[in-house]
């Protein structure tokens, strides 16, 4: 009985372990990829000097950030000063607890699923707002605020996207939203919800904080943002985080719109099976997708930003909700 | 020996003593961005609370509603205060006498309530258990949309009114904000703004620029 117990407890741990190490790998990775992407797209190399084509770079930036000395500011409280970055790291950890990479293959089933990912997205502001505080710099402060309006507008629009998901799946649990994509490319949630998709990417790119919202950060403004202050492996927990949550946007993306681990092709072959890969393939798309928005368009200015959520985005999704509402009665395609 | 049942109530007394405990510290601490941030730890133990009755939606709301987003916004205020530290004398003031009687008016009022009002509803022993396959967002649902739809409804649409009112309150244009309207910026026509001037090519008299 008892022993029992520890063992859920104890493959439970197992679990967690053998997501969050992949996903620890995945971020490295991702720095490497999103410096050569960009390399490629300024007609440059990117890192190639550590190791063969570059591939160790990334353990050479870690084992350079841990080797550093944490600075504390002067007169910085300095408890609120360290968990902050531990705030926004594990909630960006958090969220994966319910992502499903294939049929089962999901360490929590719960039917609030979908509520728990956004409630989870938005926690990780606690992290950037109480370290720009802690810091006592005028810089940090300016980055936490706007980041925090940021985050706010944009989970609005973020959120009724999910409402037009759950409408067409009708179920918060991601696995059956994934399994109502059953049936081929052409069941998948992203044509009848396609403006709600591009929406939820869109929040997504701004509730990262990545290029071209990145105006928490804004280093030709206010240097670095929330982080400014941070140094050694304090700021590479920032990192961490903020790959994380890239991550999962892009994870559920794949999720909610393309059909999560089921496959695009046809017929009967090897390739038409659905299986973890194609789930990580989808993702991976999105991942390439965020590193092209920033090697491709200018920083957003701060007013144009809140403009763009609050009266462009928000509309539009309140009026795709009544018409996949609409749809949904109806029965319309083969989707619904 | 632990029972699953021993083991939640194990967790509920750990959780339950952190709610009061965040509770008290959020009144009594000085620096309010530390009462601000207790409050939000009394709000997520709450959640907890409710996600051990199996109230897992309704948990999982309070997180993202209260911490996501309405205490985002009271830190984002409490950040910006100037904070002095207060002298003992402020405590002291009469205020303070007025509000002991309040709370210990209310604290009557809730044990009245639950001591003697609320005896018989009350589980005594067991833990609430729902079979399983219970889905707490459908149940919601279906309360709010099917039993309560007229009610639910007309409590949205006093809400509505509420914030159209707020802001037409308290919406004041300026005269000299210098703030230039973001859809006409986007909107504009290059034709209307420049004129393109076509002349003949200058011709120098052959010195060196």
């Amino acid at each position: 009985m008892i022993w029992d117990q520890i063992w859920v407890i104890v493959w439970t741990l197992i679990k967690i372990i053998a997501i969050v190490l992949p996903l620890i790998l995945a971020v490295a990775y991702a720095t490497y990829f999103e410096r050569k992407v960009i390399g490629f797209m300024h007609a440059r190399m990117g890192p190639n000097r550590v190791g063969p084509w570059g591939l160790l770079q990334p353990f050479a930036d870690v084992f350079k950030l841990l080797t550093k000395e944490i600075i504390f500011p002067s007169n910085a409280n300095k408890f609120l000063f360290l968990i902050a970055p531990v705030i926004t790291l594990a909630t960006a950890f958090a969220a994966w607890a319910v992502v499903p990479f294939s049929d089962g293959l999901v360490l929590a089933d719960i039917n609030a699923g979908l509520v728990y990912i956004l409630a989870m997205t938005s926690l990780g502001v606690y992290g950037v707002i109480i370290a720009g505080w802690a810091s006592n710099s005028k810089y940090a402060l300016l980055g936490a605020l706007r980041s925090a309006a940021q985050i706010v507008s944009y989970e609005i629009a973020m959120g009724f996207a999910l409402v037009g998901v759950l409408i067409a799946a009708g179920s918060l649990n991601l696995t059956e939203i994934v399994e109502g994509q059953a049936g081929g490319l052409h069941h998948w949630y992203f044509i009848p919800l396609f403006p709600l998709f591009v929406i939820y990417f869109i929040s997504g790119v701004a509730e990262t904080n990545r290029a071209p919202f990145d105006v928490a950060e804004g280093e030709s403004e206010i240097v670095a943002g929330f982080h400014v202050e941070y140094a050694g492996s304090a700021f590479a927990v920032f990192f961490l985080a903020e790959y994380a949550n890239m991550i999962i946007i892009s994870a559920l993306a794949a999720i909610m719109f393309l059909g999560g681990w089921y496959s695009p092709i046809p017929g009967d072959s090897i390739f038409a099976q659905p299986s973890v890969f194609w789930f990580l393939a989808k993702a991976c798309v999105f991942m390439f997708f965020y590193f092209w928005f920033r090697a491709s368009f200018p920083r957003y200015r701060y007013d144009q930003i809140m403009r763009l959520g609050w009266k462009v985005f928000i509309p539009i999704t309140i009026v795709w909700i009544m018409v996949v509402a609409v749809m949904r009665v109806y029965h319309i395609g083969p989707w619904f | 020996m632990m029972s699953p049942e021993l083991f939640q109530q194990l967790l509920f007394y750990v959780f339950a003593t952190m709610t009061v405990g965040s509770a008290m510290a959020v009144v009594s601490v000085k620096n309010t961005v530390y009462a601000a941030l207790f409050l939000v730890l009394c709000f997520f133990n709450t959640a907890v609370l409710w996600m051990l009755i199996e109230a897992e939606f309704l948990a999982i709301t309070l997180v993202l509603v209260y911490v996501g987003a309405v205490m985002v916004l009271f830190l984002f205020v409490v950040m910006m205060l100037d904070i002095k530290k207060p002298k003992a004398a402020i405590l002291k003031q009469s205020y303070t006498k007025a509000a002991l009687l309040i709370v210990g008016a209310m604290l009557v009022e809730l044990m009245m309530l639950f001591g003697y009002k609320l005896q018989d509803q009350l589980p005594q022993d067991e833990l609430i258990r729902m079979p399983a396959g219970y889905s707490n967002v459908a149940e919601v649902g279906e309360e709010l949309f099917i039993h309560y739809v007229y009610p639910f409804e007309i409590a949205a649409v006093i809400l509505l009114v509420a914030i159209v009112a707020a802001i037409s309150l308290t919406l004041r244009k300026r005269p000299e904000n210098k703030t230039i309207d973001a859809s006409k910026q986007i909107n504009i026509n290059p034709a209307e703004r420049m004129r393109v001037v076509s002349m003949k090519a200058e011709k120098g008299n052959g010195e060196k620029s």
